[in-house]
């Protein structure tokens, strides 16, 4: 069991106030522990956590490029298992870094069968950059490269699933998370970094900025993404769903209402269509991963 | 200070960068109603909240002010004020 | 011991005799033969390095850097293409000063398609920050290995750095080539000694950004790195030959140059070709000498304004074509530069671009064009097609 109680993701970094990644980046370390090297993408996390020579990281740390951090881990792992060194490495990239430009590299490294845990901290679009769309972005999202307008809804596709591409690869262990369940993560971390073989995590990172809402409820919306069945906490050992969180569901509104990307759905009328869409997609989550809590009789 | 080659830094720097001058609103931590249950603890993105004095205390140096904290807390004990500064 | 050995075997042997820890290639066209000799290597236990069997070459150079900066020596091989889709990893290796080693085996870009060799590419690579050493026959190709290493991981320059030798030319070709014993090559490279290295008992940052505040400076760390590299090369060459037998004393080679009027500069395995031409022209009373640029990357600026100063025409015969530019080839505007006031005239001849065969014909021919003032031009081009 690793000391959970560490603290290796320090003060001053320059993260949005309320910034679900810069949460989810220290629960990662809370549950790898110290003897972890993290491999990162150029993303939000790594701007606002390294610019030389203010790291905020307190375990050896490197950032190469945007799409590679997978291939970059994978070098780490042979050199630490030539040298009979026992560091854990784990990569922590953004969605845009892992559902898009990095898939090349992360496909590769699973397929090798590397000792590693990739992690991605999904706030579902390009954050860095200025909330553009990304693989990861969910259906009618309004980002700034898939903005509402008067023929559009916003973000036309669903969510890629990577998850799914992952295990579908052999991983041993595929689970998400979110931030707002933090023994959680962390629980999933530890048992991800000690599993054998190439791990994926997907942690579900709110973004007040680019979702929408105020920093303070950064938390509030992992919850409500989990209660609306929008997002599913589960784990996959070996391809298969072995837990997936239940929830007494609620509708999705009350998650998208809050947040300034779904603001087009009911303005200026609620947009029943569209909503039943979004809708019908956690509706399939739940019968998917059988979350639902069945009312008793 | 000459540059590392390489740009790269050992651990501790990120400290001279003191976020708390960003802060608008400022948590005050009611002791009253506080019941240690760890929670803001645990969900502070500065990690800037103290686990090892009695209560539970934000280091005002690097708190941001984003509120997760006094929206998380299960007892109602932390309050956002407009800081006068 | 002297063998004959296909140029690719050599290298492969080389840097099996370098003892990396970490490998990591993908195979390409004419590069394939180097990294399949030493995958059987490490499948037969000759080498007691990791293979990493990688998806593309972006991943081949990322995992190496990974693996460097995990404090393993790491080596790579690719061409071409290849490197191409390397291009952003290059120059992050660089900045990120970790001493990688990596083979070019030279060829064309496309399009059109080529897999023959020509320099456009580690050439189109020539600002990313690595030394790029030219061999000549497969006995440079391999000995140049050895000397990248300890370049590359001196501490005065920690950059990675390119051994290049031509396509097919010299990687498919066969030639004696005597290989240095083991306790040799140990003795003359010592075990790598990372200077940032990712380790949890001391952890630090690397790869971090840079605001426009330092940016500047850790470029211009890199240029003197760049510097240093010269030296070191000079130093680490006068030793293999005292070791070896071999001299790689200096960035570059002269050939017959003492009372030259015309001079060639030239890279790579046409050097050979050259040697020839320059013996018949000699013979014929044509006074042409050589000057061989076995580094590109750094510069040999002063070699070459010290070692062409009497002669009175230069030919820079280029297998690369910078398109759009004044003399049509990369190390024209160098050489010019190197020579700037001395009068001497200097012209870029574009040859055996995409494989095109170079003969001695062509050579005594560019000698005649140069001293009758006419260059900066193809050469060897089928007029008829255009």
């Amino acid at each position: 069991m690793v000391d959970k109680s560490l603290e290796l993701f320090d003060c001053g970094h320059r993260a949005c106030g309320g910034c679900g990644p810069a949460l989810a980046g220290r629960l990662i370390l809370k549950g790898a522990g110290e003897n972890t090297i993290v491999v990162a993408s150029t993303g939000c996390m790594e701007v606002f956590s390294t610019p030389y020579p203010e790291t905020a990281w307190k375990v050896p740390w490197i950032h190469s490029l945007f799409q590679n951090a997978a291939a970059v881990a994978s070098g780490v792992e042979a050199s630490l298992k030539k040298q009979g060194k026992s560091e854990k490495v784990v990569c922590i990239c953004g969605d845009g870094a892992t559902f898009d430009i990095g898939i090349l590299c992360i496909s590769g490294a699973f397929e090798r069968g590397h000792d590693i845990t990739y992690i991605c901290y999904d706030n579902e679009a390009y954050m860095n950059t200025g909330i553009q769309r990304s693989g990861a972005t969910p259906y009618d999202a309004s980002t700034t490269t898939s903005p509402a307008g008067k023929y559009s809804y916003g973000n036309k596709r669903p969510k890629k699933d990577m998850p799914a591409i992952l295990a579908a690869h052999g991983a041993p262990y595929v689970a998400t998370a979110s931030i707002a369940y933090p023994a959680d993560l962390m629980q999933k971390v530890e048992r991800a970094v000690n599993t054998p073989g190439p791990c994926y995590l997907q942690i579900h990172a709110p973004c007040s900025t680019g979702w929408g809402f105020e920093g303070s409820k950064t938390v509030e919306m992992g919850k409500l993404a989990i209660q609306t069945g929008l997002w599913v906490n589960y784990e996959m050992v070996d391809g298969t769903v072995v837990k997936a969180k239940k929830v007494a569901r609620k509708p999705v509104d009350e998650y998208l209402l809050p947040q300034k990307r779904f603001r087009h759905l009911f303005k200026p009328a609620r947009n029943e269509e569209e909503i039943a869409k979004i809708q019908a997609i956690a509706d399939a989550n739940a019968e998917r991963f059988g979350i639902d809590i069945k009312p008793k009789k | 200070m000459t540059l590392r080659i390489g740009c790269a830094a050992a651990p501790g720097q990120a400290r001279a960068n003191k976020t708390g001058s960003w802060r608008v609103f400022i948590p005050r931590f009611d002791h009253e109603k506080c019941t240690k249950c760890g929670m803001c603890i645990l969900l502070c993105p500065e990690a800037c909240i103290s686990a090892d004095t009695d209560f539970p205390e934000p280091d005002y140096d690097y708190c941001k002010g984003c509120g997760v904290c006094a929206d998380e807390c299960p007892a109602d004990a932390i309050e956002m004020e407009q800081e006068e500064k | 011991m002297r063998q004959i050995m296909e140029g690719s075997h050599a290298v492969a042997e080389a840097v099996r005799l370098c003892r990396p820890g970490v490998i990591s290639a993908y195979p390409i066209t004419p590069q394939t033969h180097i990294v399949e000799r030493l995958a059987e290597m490490v499948a037969n236990g000759e080498c007691d390095a990791d293979y990493i069997t990688v998806e593309s070459e972006f991943s081949a150079l990322s995992s190496c850097l990974g693996a460097s900066a995990a404090g393993s020596r790491t080596y790579s091989a690719t061409t071409s293409q290849g490197l191409a889709f390397m291009f952003e990893v290059c120059f992050n290796v660089a900045g990120m000063r970790q001493p990688v080693i990596m083979s070019i085996a030279n060829r064309a870009m496309g399009a059109p398609l080529s897999i023959w060799n020509d320099q456009q590419d580690s050439i189109s690579l020539r600002d990313a920050g690595w030394f790029q050493l030219y061999a000549e026959d497969a006995q440079e190709s391999m000995d140049l290995h050895f000397l990248a290493y300890r370049i590359a991981e001196d501490h005065r320059v920690l950059l990675p750095g390119f051994v290049c030798f031509d396509g097919f030319i010299l990687s498919h070709t066969y030639e004696p080539v005597d290989v240095p014993p083991q306790d040799g090559i140990d003795a003359f490279l010592p075990p790598f000694k990372p200077f940032n290295v990712l380790d949890a008992k001391n952890p630090i940052s690397m790869g971090m950004y840079a605001t426009p505040d330092y940016y500047m400076e850790f470029r211009y760390q890199m240029d003197q790195a760049m510097d240093q590299a010269a030296k070191v090369m000079a130093e680490a060459g006068r030793e293999f030959s005292e070791r070896f037998g071999r001299d790689y004393g200096g960035l570059v080679e002269e050939y017959r140059l003492d009372d030259a009027d015309v001079a060639f500069v030239a890279m790579g395995s046409v050097c050979g070709t050259v040697k020839d031409a320059i013996d018949e022209m000699r013979a014929a009373g044509v006074k042409a000498g050589l000057l061989k640029l076995r580094s590109f990357r750094p510069f040999p600026k002063a070699d070459i304004r010290r070692a062409l100063a009497g002669v009175a025409a230069v030919a820079v015969l280029e297998k690369n074509i910078s398109i759009g530019s004044a003399m049509k080839g990369a190390a024209g505007p160098e050489v010019k530069d190197a020579l700037y006031g001395t009068g001497i005239n200097v012209y870029s001849y574009i040859i055996g671009l995409g494989g095109r065969d170079v003969r001695k014909k062509d050579i005594a021919a560019i000698a005649k064009a140069a001293a009758a003032q006419q260059g900066d031009m193809f050469y060897g081009l089928r007029t008829e097609l255009v």
